[in-house]
């Protein structure tokens, strides 16, 4: 009996995810193995990127399956405590955090490093999920729209404090699930609106801006000259994004840092810097771009070999599979993830249950958000935003942290046939 | 919850456009755009070349005249040089400390992590002190280069320099030179520099992001060794070409000898000249600058850019066409009463010789005989088709290489001026024949011609009736490579027969009593030549002589200008003598008339300078001013600020030309 309960739970199990999962790590591997310096990868050893990369993937791997043998249950129902303890780690990481690279995101314990911020991902997801599953709101109310609001910005905030604002910005992933339940698309709208207004403010004057956004409100309310509520929130849209307008000049100026202001600069091609803050986005862009249609083949990046990118084994391992591996080789992985991907999002939708189906939104959108954003920065179409690459970026944390939230899904999945 | 449903569709739809403008990039910076790829290539990849040493140059009896010397740079690496003892270094070197504080700023400017001149051509001694202390200056490393070195310190015109590229010379060479890379400038080092340089090698490395070196590029597959430069063997004589350096000392002019048999050229004087060993050490700029302060202008290379009127030097092809024409025969005489009219005006002869015969003409140089030549030649077919004749007079004196280059190996060749028919039917219409060009037929007025032509023209005479193309460089590296246009006889149109009169009557000219160059016979041997002198409205006259010798079998033949020197016998034919008896006896023995060496060494028959504010004007005036005695010229300039000016008594054109003529006696023998 137990033999036969325990084959019904492994065959629940999506095991083509599995599979693509433990493909997407493997290629992570094989690229950090190649993205070390010739001197090092010529012995295996255990302290070297790759060999801490393999322990990392086997003890992931080991995670994840043991994940499956928990009760998914739990999950529901530890939500607030597993969300509360990693805003705990966050708050933590702020007093005792260890600062690298600027950012406050490291607890040291030992010679192991934990980063709150990863965590802090499926902690929200689940009691995001748990809030919509449990209490099934209407995303009409405004008060529906505060408690997730509360939910997601907490750990933002917290994070924005560290500062890690590539973090954060993962965050706002957490948009989609709810549009799904029933978020105003207008939310997408607008925040897709406030993105092109933010570009659009650096490429042409502000003034010329203002024209237009006036223009096309006056066009709007004339063919609407009846409707006095569409008038009105017409009127109070323009003025928003004017005063928007205004606030990004400002915000630019005295919120972000020298160095993000220069991030943004070199994306949106206002200025280029072959040496300073530009450096990694061309040499990254270089090696992809030199790896032509199929590569330079396994070890032979030169840019790779020759530490010509920086952070090239965590944040930059794209550039190693863009020089080795080529055009076909970037479109394997987008592939991979975009079969992942909507795979997830078809997994979700099968769930009879809301906590699952938004939990599961909830890892298609995160991983989405990173896949888009760090290839994104990669090859220059997205300023520098230091977030690593979901399986394949060197790095326990990470690695453990999405495993995690895969996992828990797939987990949630193999049991879609219950209630709870 | 079924609309809701629908939004799976946006949501996935959403990530998979995201995924085509993620592919789309790629696809543009991987397969579209290349320029990534040439970025990544120029990021790893750094050619380092290997200079082969220049080809050296020996002369024909084997005797290296241009060879290689090794100097020694002190380079430096501003990232790895660590605090160190400036005072040392500056000892070491014999320079001020500030001066160590000012090259190492100034390599730093240059670049940080590579290797930069920071002394170029330390001295031997400074190198061997720096040998013992280089370990306490890290970052500093010695390299060393070769220079030229030309042990004889002569022929400085001839060589030439090999200079740093320009960046027109990069541009031009279409890829092979890069910036710090040596080229001929000028000279032969100009002329041959294909053969001289030899092949760069070339190693390719690949380098890390701090530029370290991380060794070959494809296991040196594309590496290339450095192949040395091919060795000339020169034509010179060296002993002749020094002999010749000594005798024009302090004296503007020009000796070229040539072998007839090969068109070897054995001697190539330029006066003045330089020390090429001026122009390869760092004094390099100083000293160009001093040469271009020179008032006599050494930067001219004489032999082949001097264009003096050949005087009566011309007088043997005068004869020579004019019998192979038939205008005259070897027995022809003309009545000289001292002067010949041609028109109403007089050419001057020096002498009242009466009836004359060719040789006699050649040898006394009679004007008059020969402008009676020019006259038969082109009458010949009537005075109303004299142009048509000039014509072909014009093609015959073409032959002989005059009015055009001769295509030595040697860059700047001028052409000389030799007017074809249409040259004067623009100024004269076709009212002129030859009473109007006859200062031609002695050498005058409008022909030039370059000491290089006119020592072709002996070849010439001296081969009966072909030259070969002068040239040199007589073999190309270990082989011997001779070009195929060397051995070409080109034909001068005079069968053989015609060349013994005129021989005889230049024999004589140098052999006989009543010769212009009698001073000039050389004791056992028998050469043959003819003097000249050329008018010179700016001072004293040009000497010329040109001749070759022995008659039989003539082993070298000469053409000798020394400006100001006065009359062709008094110092070209003397010297002429001088180094035909060196070259064929490798002696000089003592004359009768107590010519010396040393005493023509020691003539200065420099020019004064007599306008000191203008001395530009002054040399121009000297070395080019052939350009000026051309009284055509002179006629059209004076047509262009109109007879108005009255500073010249034009009136009408076809007596213009008269005018000047009569003016002047231009022929004094």
């Amino acid at each position: 009996m137990q033999q036969q309960q325990g084959n019904r739970f492994f065959f629940n199990v999506d095991w083509i995810t599995v599979l693509i999962y433990v493909a997407l790590c493997t290629i992570g591997f094989v690229n950090i193995f190649a993205s070390v310096p010739p001197e090092q990868s010529a012995v295996f050893g255990f302290n070297t990127l790759y060999g801490k990369q393999l322990i990392y993937v086997i003890t992931g791997l080991v995670l994840g399956l043991s994940i499956l043998l928990f009760d998914g249950r739990l999950f529901n129902v530890f939500s607030p405590f597993i969300y509360g303890g990693t805003l705990l780690l966050l708050m933590a990481v702020l007093v005792i955090g260890n600062k690298v690279a600027g950012n406050q995101a490291w607890i040291a314990i030992g010679s192991f490093k934990l980063q709150p911020a990863e965590f802090a991902k499926f902690g929200t997801a689940l009691l995001l999920a748990r809030y919509v599953g449990a209490f099934n709101p209407k995303f009409r109310d405004f008060k529906t729209i505060m408690i997730a609001g509360l939910i997601v910005g907490a750990p933002l905030v917290l994070i924005m404090l560290q500062p890690d604002t590539g973090s954060a910005l993962v965050f706002l992933a957490f948009m989609f699930p709810l549009y799904r339940e029933g978020l105003s698309g207008y939310f997408l709208l607008i925040f897709l609106g406030m993105i092109v207004l933010f570009v659009a403010d650096f490429l042409v004057p502000t003034y010329i801006l203002i024209i237009i956004i006036t223009a096309i409100a006056g066009l709007f309310i004339y063919n609407n000259r009846r409707k006095q509520k569409i008038i009105f929130s017409t009127i109070l849209v323009t003025v928003f994004a004017i005063a928007y307008l205004f606030l990004i000049k400002v915000a630019y100026e005295k919120v972000l840092a020298p160095h993000q202001r220069s991030r943004i600069e070199l994306m949106l091609g206002l200025k280029t810097d072959n040496r300073g803050a530009g450096y990694n986005v061309i040499q990254s862009q270089i090696a992809i771009g030199s790896g032509q249609a199929t590569g330079r083949g396994f070890l032979q990046g030169t840019q790779t070999k020759y530490g010509y990118v920086p952070e090239q084994s965590t944040d930059f391992i794209f550039s190693t599979i863009g020089e080795e591996w080529g055009f076909l080789g970037c479109s394997v992985v987008i592939g991979l993830y975009i079969f992942l991907l909507l795979r997830l999002v078809n997994l979700a939708e099968r769930q009879r249950s809301t906590f699952s189906r938004v939990y599961g939104y909830c890892v298609a959108c995160i991983l989405f958000f990173h896949v888009f954003i760090n290839i994104g920065m990669t090859i220059g179409i997205i300023p520098v935003i230091g977030i690593p690459l979901p399986f394949i970026s060197y790095g326990g944390s990470s690695l453990w942290s999405f495993t995690i939230l895969l996992f828990i899904f797939l987990k949630l999945d193999s049991n879609r046939m219950g209630f709870f | 919850m079924d609309q809701l449903f629908n939004r799976k569709y946006i949501v996935q739809g959403l990530f998979i456009v995201i995924a085509l403008i993620l592919l789309g990039k790629l696809f543009y910076i991987q397969i579209i755009s290349d320029s990534a790829f040439i970025s990544a290539e120029s990021n790893v990849l750094k050619k380092k070349y290997k200079y082969p040493a220049r080809g050296a140059i020996l002369d024909r009896n084997m005797k290296v005249i241009v060879q290689n010397e090794p100097v020694y740079d002190l380079m430096v690496t501003p990232n790895e040089v660590k605090p160190f003892d400036t005072l040392a270094l500056a000892t070491a070197l014999d320079i001020t400390i500030d001066d160590v504080r000012k090259k190492l700023k100034k390599a730093r400017t240059q670049s940080n992590y590579q290797s930069t001149f920071f002394e170029r051509q330390i001295s031997v001694q400074s190198y061997a002190r720096l040998q013992e202390i280089m370990y306490r200056f890290p970052g500093f490393l010695t390299q060393d280069r070769t220079v030229r070195h030309f042990p004889d310190s002569i022929a400085g015109q001839l060589f030439g320099y090999v200079k740093e590229v320009s960046p027109e010379d990069i541009e031009k060479s279409e890829g092979y030179y890069k910036p710090g890379d040596f080229i001929g400038k000028s000279g032969l080092e100009r002329s041959y520099e294909d053969f001289l340089r030899g092949e760069k090698g070339v190693v390719n490395t690949l380098y890390d992001a701090k530029n370290v070196a991380q060794g070959s590029y494809a296991n040196g597959k594309y590496d290339v060794n450095a192949v040395s430069g091919e060795r000339l063997i020169s034509s010179l004589d060296i002993r002749i070409q020094r002999l010749g350096e000594e005798l024009m000392r302090n004296k503007v002019g020009a000796i070229v000898a040539i072998e007839p048999a090969t068109g070897e050229i054995l001697a190539f004087v330029s006066s003045p000249g330089y020390d090429p060993n001026q122009f390869v050490g760092k004094d390099w700029g100083k000293n160009y600058m001093s040469l271009l302060a020179n008032p006599y202008r050494p930067q001219i290379v004489r032999p082949i850019a001097g264009q003096y009127s050949p005087g009566s030097s011309f007088k043997p092809v005068d004869a020579l066409v004019a019998l192979q024409d038939g205008a005259i025969d070897p027995s022809t005489t003309f009545f000289c009463p001292g002067y010949y009219m041609a028109g109403n005006h007089k050419v001057k002869c020096e002498h009242v010789d009466g009836t004359i015969n060719m040789q006699r003409g050649i040898a006394r140089s009679c004007n008059t005989y020969f402008c009676h030549v020019f006259q038969n030649i082109i009458t010949k077919n009537g005075m109303k088709k004299q142009r048509e004749t000039y014509a072909h007079w014009h093609e015959q004196i073409s032959k002989w290489g005059f009015g055009q280059k001769l295509g030595i190996d040697m860059p700047f060749e001028k052409a000389g001026i030799f007017y074809k028919n249409d040259h004067y039917d623009k100024i004269y219409g076709k009212r002129w024949g030859y009473t109007t060009v006859i200062s031609q037929s002695i050498g005058q007025g409008e022909i030039t011609s370059t000491p290089l032509q006119m020592a072709n023209v002996m070849a010439a005479i001296a081969n009966r009736g072909y030259y070969l193309r002068p040239h040199l460089i007589k073999g190309i590296g270990d082989k011997n490579v001779v070009k195929k246009e060397y051995v070409v006889k080109n034909y001068v149109g005079v069968d053989e027969k015609y060349f013994e009169p005129v021989i005889q009557g230049m024999f004589e000219a140098v052999n006989a009593p009543y010769g212009t160059a009698k001073e000039s016979q050389i004791p056992g041997i028998t050469m043959c030549g003819k003097t000249g002198t050329v008018q010179n409205p700016h001072g004293k006259n040009h000497s010329v002589f040109i001749g070759f010798a022995p008659r039989d079998n003539p082993k070298i033949a000469i053409a000798v200008i020394v400006e100001n020197g006065g009359f062709g016998g008094s110092y070209a034919a003397p010297i002429s003598s001088f180094i035909v008896e060196k070259y064929l006896t490798d002696s000089i023995k003592p004359k009768s008339n107590g010519y010396t060496v040393s005493a023509f060494a020691n003539t200065n028959l420099l020019p004064a300078l007599k306008e000191k504010a203008k001395p530009g004007k002054l040399t121009k005036a000297d070395s080019l001013l052939n350009k000026k005695t051309d009284s055509t010229r002179r006629i059209k300039d004076s047509l262009k600020i109109k007879a108005a000016t009255l500073k010249r008594t034009v009136a009408a054109k076809p007596k213009a030309l008269k005018a000047v003529i009569t003016d002047k006696p231009v022929i004094k023998k």
